[in-house]
C-alpha cells in the first residue's frame, strides 16, 4: 500500500481510510478513498491497494455521500423538556457548551444523590460505540450498568462466552489467508477444501469483521461449501451440501455430525489425546444422537447428514463459520460447544486453512478472552462495592463470570419493578432498541425506560427510540468525520486492522470516543490521562504486551496492519496468560466436557433442546400458531434498523418482507406482494409477502429492524415503529440456564391478510 | 476515445447479487431513483432438478451505461467492475472477453451496451 493517507488527485484532496462506523456495520475496515473538494465529500472509491477488500465496496459505503449530507441528518446538539418526550416539534438546538454543562450536572446530581448505579448506558451493535461503551460507562460516568438490551445477549455473546469457557480463546475465524499481503497465492497457504457456513450470512453481514466475500474468493479457487441453513440463500444454492434444517434444531445437527465422526473414527486421535479434555464422555453423549434420530429432529435426510459430516472430517483443510443463529436460540451454549468440538476433534483449531485464533488483543492485551470489553478493565477501575451494585449481579453466576454487560432479560424485570433501586438516567448510545436488532418485546423496554428522569441519545439520525425516550440528542460523526480505528472482532480476534481518517467536518458532530474522553476528563481525570483520541490510541497501540506496536500516525500512513499471527499458537504458549502451552481453560485443554459449565450448574456436555412452542414440544400452542417463524436474515442495503432513509438503498428493499413457500401462501390464501399480519400470543407485525421456493413449507422468515422514517415522527406513531416490528412476537427471558440465547429463530405464528 | 468494440463480461456463477454495481453506477453517472445504468436481475430460487436450485443474479447494463468512458480515459476500470464485491465483472475488447468466456466455459454472459 502507499505509505501516506492523504494526497492530491485531479483537483481533489483524497483521504484514504478504513470504513467503519457510523453508519453501523461490522468492523472489516474496508479500504476506501474519500474525494474532498472545498471541505465537502464529493465521491468515494474503493481502495484497490487494501490487501483484503482490494477496491471492492458494498452498496452501503457507496451510498456514503447520501448518508453524510442527508437532509434528515442531525448535526447539532438538541434538547427537549422531559414532559415533551415523543414530540418531534419540541426539539430545540443548543450549543455543545450547554449540552456538556447539563450532562455533567445531571451525572453529578444522580451520582451524589442516588449513587452512580442509577445511571444506565444502552449500547447498540456494529458501531464504534461497541468499542467505547465500557469506557464510557465504567470509567467516564462511573456506573456499573452497561446494557446491550438484546434478549439473552444473543448476538455474539453466547458464541464468544462459550469460546472463553471451553476453548479458552476468542472466536476462531475462518482462515481466508488474511495473514499475508499476497493472500491466497501465499506459498504454503492451503485452500480449504470445505468451508461450513452454519447459520450465517457472511456476504450480507461481514459478521464481526469477516470480509464475507472472501468466501466467494475461495469458492472461485475451488473451495466447496457445506451450508446449514433453513433458507436457500445464495451461498446455500452453490453449496455441495445444503442441510436445510428445521429452524432451531442446530444443536441436534451438530451432535449428529459428532456422532458420525466419532462412530466412524474420522477424528484426529493425536490432537484429541494431546489437547482436549473429556473426549470419552463426549463420545458417550453423542451415542444419544444417532443420525436417524437427528434426521427426524432436523428434517434433513440421514444420508445427507452423514455425507456432509464425512466430507468435513476427511478434508485436508476445512473450517466452520458459524453465525448469530447459533446465539438466537435458548440452546445457544450447546450449539457453540458442539461446533467447537467438531473443529477440535478434526484438528481445525489454529490450523492453516482452518479456524484461526487471534493473538493477544492489541487494544487490551491483558484482557480476559471472550469478554466484550476491549478497552476497559472493570476490575481495575471500578470500586468492587459499586460493581456489585450492577443489576442482576447476583443472578446467573456463569454469565457474570464472563460478561461485562448487565444481563438484559433480568435487567428489564428489575427496571419494570424499579428494584433494587429506581433508575434515574439513561444514556442511549447508537442504539435503537425499540426497532430492534436487539430487544425482545420492545414495548416493555419503552415503558421501562420512559420512567427514567433524564435520557440522552447519541446517533447520526433521529431514530424511534431516541424520539420516544430522550431529552437530549448528541450528534455522532460518520467515519468520514472522525479519527478512529477499525479492528476485526472488536479486537478479540484481530485478523487485521487499520485507521479511520478524518476527511471532513459536518456541522458539530463528534465521535463516540470524544464523548467518552470529554466526560472522563471532567468527572474522572485520574482515569483519563488522554485528552484526544490520538493520544488514547497511542497509549493503547504502544502497549508493550502487543507484538506489533505502532503509533496512530504510523498506522495512518501504513494503512492496514496484518498482525503477526502464527498458526498453532497453543503449542508455543501464546494463548494462555501464563505463557504455558495449551488453552486458557481450567484444564489447559479444549474442554469437550466443560468444567465451567458444570461449575455454573449447566450440563458439562452439549445436548439438544426442542424449541419451546414447536409442534413437538407444545402441540396445543402449535395448533393455534402452526407456522415456524424465523427472523433476522440480512440484506445488502441496510444494517439492522439503519439506512431506512437512504433512498438509493431503500429502493432495493422498500418494504419489510415475509418469505414463505408457495404451498404456505396457497394454504393461507395470500399472494406475492400482499400485506399480511403474522401474530402469536405476544404480538403481531405487518409485513409484505414474498413467495419463494427458497424456504420450506410451514416456515416463514420475517425481516427485522423496520421503521419508516418517512412517516409521522411523534408518539404514539413513532415512525411506525410498532407496525412491522417482528420482535413484538419474541418473548423476553426465554433463554438457557446460563442466561444466554433467545427464540428469535424458532417462534410459532399464524398469519392472515391485512385489511387495514 | 471510442468504446465501440468493448464490452462487459460477467461470470454469473459467482455474482452474489450485492447491488454494488447499481449504486457505483448511479454515483458515477448521476442516475436518479427508479432508473439504472446497470441493474441486477434475479432468477430463483426455485427447484430445478433433484436437490439443485436455480438461483442466479445477472447485472444487466442499460442504455445509460457508457462503459464509464471518462474513467477508462484516465486508466481506471468502469466503476461497476472496480467495486464488484465478487470480482465477477470484466471489461475489455470483445475478442479478449470472448476468449475469457470460453475459458470459463459456463454461466458467463457478455454485454455490449
Amino acid at each position: 500500500m502507499r505509505q501516506e493517507w492523504k494526497w492530491e488527485e485531479d483537483g481533489y484532496e483524497v483521504i484514504r481510510s478504513c470504513a467503519w462506523s457510523a453508519p453501523g456495520d461490522h468492523p472489516v475496515g474496508c479500504g476506501i478513498k474519500l474525494y474532498v473538494k472545498d471541505g465537502k465529500l464529493e465521491k468515494v472509491e474503493g481502495d484497490e491497494e487494501h490487501p483484503i477488500t482490494q477496491g471492492r465496496l458494498c452498496p452501503r459505503c457507496l451510498a456514503l455521500k447520501e448518508y453524510v449530507y442527508h437532509p434528515d441528518r442531525i448535526i447539532y446538539p438538541m434538547k427537549r423538556d422531559p414532559k415533551d418526550r415523543g414530540n418531534n416539534d419540541k426539539w430545540e438546538r443548543i450549543t455543545w457548551d450547554e449540552a456538556w454543562e447539563t450532562i455533567f450536572e445531571k451525572i453529578r446530581y444522580f451520582t451524589d444523590k442516588y449513587g452512580p448505579e442509577t445511571i444506565m448506558e444502552f449500547t447498540g451493535t456494529g458501531r464504534l460505540a461497541c468499542m467505547y461503551n465500557n469506557l464510557l460507562a465504567y470509567e467516564a460516568i462511573g456506573t456499573p450498568n452497561c446494557c446491550y438490551a438484546y434478549s439473552g445477549v444473543s448476538c455474539w455473546g453466547p458464541r464468544n462466552s462459550v469460546c472463553a469457557y471451553v476453548l479458552g480463546a476468542g472466536y476462531p475465524e475462518i482462515d481466508y489467508a488474511f495473514k499475508y499481503e499476497d493472500r491466497y497465492d501465499h506459498p504454503g497457504w492451503p485452500l480449504p477444501e470445505y468451508v461450513v457456513i452454519w447459520g450465517k450470512a457472511p456476504l450480507e453481514s461481514n459478521a464481526d469483521g469477516l470480509f464475507g466475500h472472501s468466501v466467494v474468493d475461495m469458492m472461485k479457487r475451488g473451495t466447496k461449501l457445506i451450508s446449514v441453513d433453513p433458507r436457500v440463500n445464495w451461498l446455500a444454492s452453490r453449496a455441495e451440501f445444503h442441510l436445510q434444517l428445521r429452524p432451531g434444531t442446530d444443536a441436534a445437527m451438530a451432535l449428529g455430525w459428532l456422532n458420525v465422526i466419532i462412530e466412524e473414527d474420522l477424528y484426529d486421535h493425536e490432537f484429541v489425546d494431546a489437547w482436549t479434555y473429556g473426549f470419552e464422555q463426549l463420545a458417550e453423549r453423542v451415542k444419544e444422537y444417532p443420525v436417524e434420530k437427528v434426521a427426524d429432529i432436523t428434517w434433513v435426510p440421514a444420508e445427507k447428514i452423514r455425507a456432509a459430516a464425512r466430507a468435513f472430517a476427511k478434508a485436508p483443510a476445512a473450517s466452520i463459520a458459524w453465525g448469530v443463529s447459533a446465539d438466537q436460540n435458548p440452546n445457544a451454549p450447546q450449539i457453540s460447544h458442539a461446533i467447537l468440538a467438531l473443529m477440535a476433534i478434526t484438528n481445525r483449531i489454529d490450523a492453516p486453512g482452518g479456524n484461526v485464533l487471534g493473538g493477544p488483543p492489541p487494544l487490551n492485551p491483558t484482557g480476559r478472552d471472550g469478554e466484550t470489553a476491549m478497552f476497559s478493565q472493570v476490575g481495575e477501575v471500578m470500586p468492587p462495592e459499586i460493581w456489585q451494585k450492577r443489576l442482576a449481579a447476583n443472578d446467573l453466576p456463569g454469565y457474570q463470570e464472563i460478561q461485562n454487560y448487565i444481563q438484559p432479560d433480568y435487567t428489564l424485570e428489575y427496571l419494570e419493578r424499579e428494584e433494587p433501586y429506581k433508575m434515574r438516567m439513561g444514556w442511549i448510545q447508537s442504539s435503537n432498541f425499540l426497532s430492534p436488532t436487539c430487544s425482545a418485546q420492545p414495548e416493555r423496554w419503552h415503558d421501562a425506560v420512559m420512567k427514567f428522569d433524564f435520557n440522552v441519545g447519541t446517533d447520526t439520525f433521529m431514530n424511534p427510540t431516541i424520539q420516544a425516550l430522550a431529552d437530549m440528542f448528541l450528534p455522532i460523526g460518520t467515519f468520514a468525520e472522525i479519527n478512529d480505528f477499525a479492528i476485526t472482532h472488536y479486537g478479540m480476534c484481530a485478523t487485521f486492522y487499520g485507521s479511520i481518517n478524518k476527511a471532513i467536518d459536518v456541522g458539530e458532530t463528534v465521535s463516540d470516543l470524544e464523548i467518552a474522553l470529554k466526560i472522563g476528563n471532567e468527572l474522572h481525570p485520574e482515569l483519563f490521562p488522554w485528552d484526544t483520541p490520538e493520544a488514547y490510541f497511542d497509549a493503547k497501540l504502544k502497549n508493550p504486551a502487543v507484538k506489533d506496536q505502532i503509533t496512530f500516525a504510523d498506522l495512518q500512513n501504513k494503512g492496514v496492519l496484518l498482525p503477526t499471527n502464527e498458526y498453532y499458537k497453543y503449542k508455543s504458549g501464546q494463548i494462555r496468560g501464563d505463557g504455558k502451552p495449551g488453552f486458557n481453560t481450567p484444564t489447559g485443554r479444549i474442554e469437550l466436557y466443560s468444567l465451567l459449565f458444570q461449575k455454573f450448574g449447566e450440563d458439562p456436555l452439549p445436548y439438544y433442546i426442542e424449541p419451546e412452542y414447536s409442534a413437538v414440544a407444545n402441540p396445543e400452542i402449535a395448533s393455534k400458531y402452526p407456522l415456524i417463524l424465523t427472523t433476522g436474515a440480512r440484506t445488502f442495503v441496510s444494517f439492522h434498523s439503519e439506512h431506512r432513509q437512504i433512498k438509493t438503498l431503500r429502493e432495493v428493499v422498500p418494504d419489510p418482507l415475509l418469505e414463505m413457500h408457495p404451498d404456505t401462501a396457497k394454504e393461507y390464501g395470500v399472494t406475492d406482494g400482499a400485506w399480511v399480519y403474522i401474530e402469536n400470543q405476544w404480538g403481531k407485525a405487518k409485513q409484505r409477502v414474498k413467495v419463494t421456493e427458497g424456504i420450506m413449507p410451514g416456515v416463514v422468515h420475517a425481516m427485522h429492524g423496520w421503521w419508516f422514517p418517512e412517516e409521522e415522527p411523534s408518539a404514539p406513531h413513532l415512525y411506525g415503529v410498532w407496525k412491522s416490528n417482528v420482535n413484538n412476537m419474541i418473548p423476553s427471558k426465554h433463554m438457557g440456564k446460563l442466561g444466554f440465547g433467545s427464540p428469535f429463530r424458532s417462534a410459532q405464528v399464524t398469519l392472515y391478510l391485512a385489511t387495514d | 476515445m471510442s468504446l465501440k468494440g468493448y464490452g462487459l463480461l460477467i461470470d454469473y456463477e459467482f455474482c452474489s447479487g450485492c447491488h454494488s454495481c447499481e449504486v457505483a453506477c448511479k454515483n458515477e453517472r448521476n442516475i436518479p431513483l427508479g432508473k439504472w445504468g446497470i441493474k441486477v436481475e434475479t432468477i430463483g430460487p426455485w427447484k430445478a432438478e433433484g436437490d439443485r436450485y436455480e438461483f442466479n443474479h445477472i447485472p444487466c447494463p442499460t442504455s445509460l451505461c457508457n462503459l464509464c468512458e471518462e474513467r477508462i480515459a484516465k486508466g481506471k476500470k468502469p466503476s461497476c467492475v472496480h467495486h464488484c464485491l465478487c470480482q465477477v465483472m470484466d471489461y475489455g475488447p470483445i475478442d479478449e472477453l470472448a476468449k475469457k468466456a470460453a475459458e470459463k466455459g459456463s454461466k458467463v454472459v457478455m454485454f455490449l451496451p
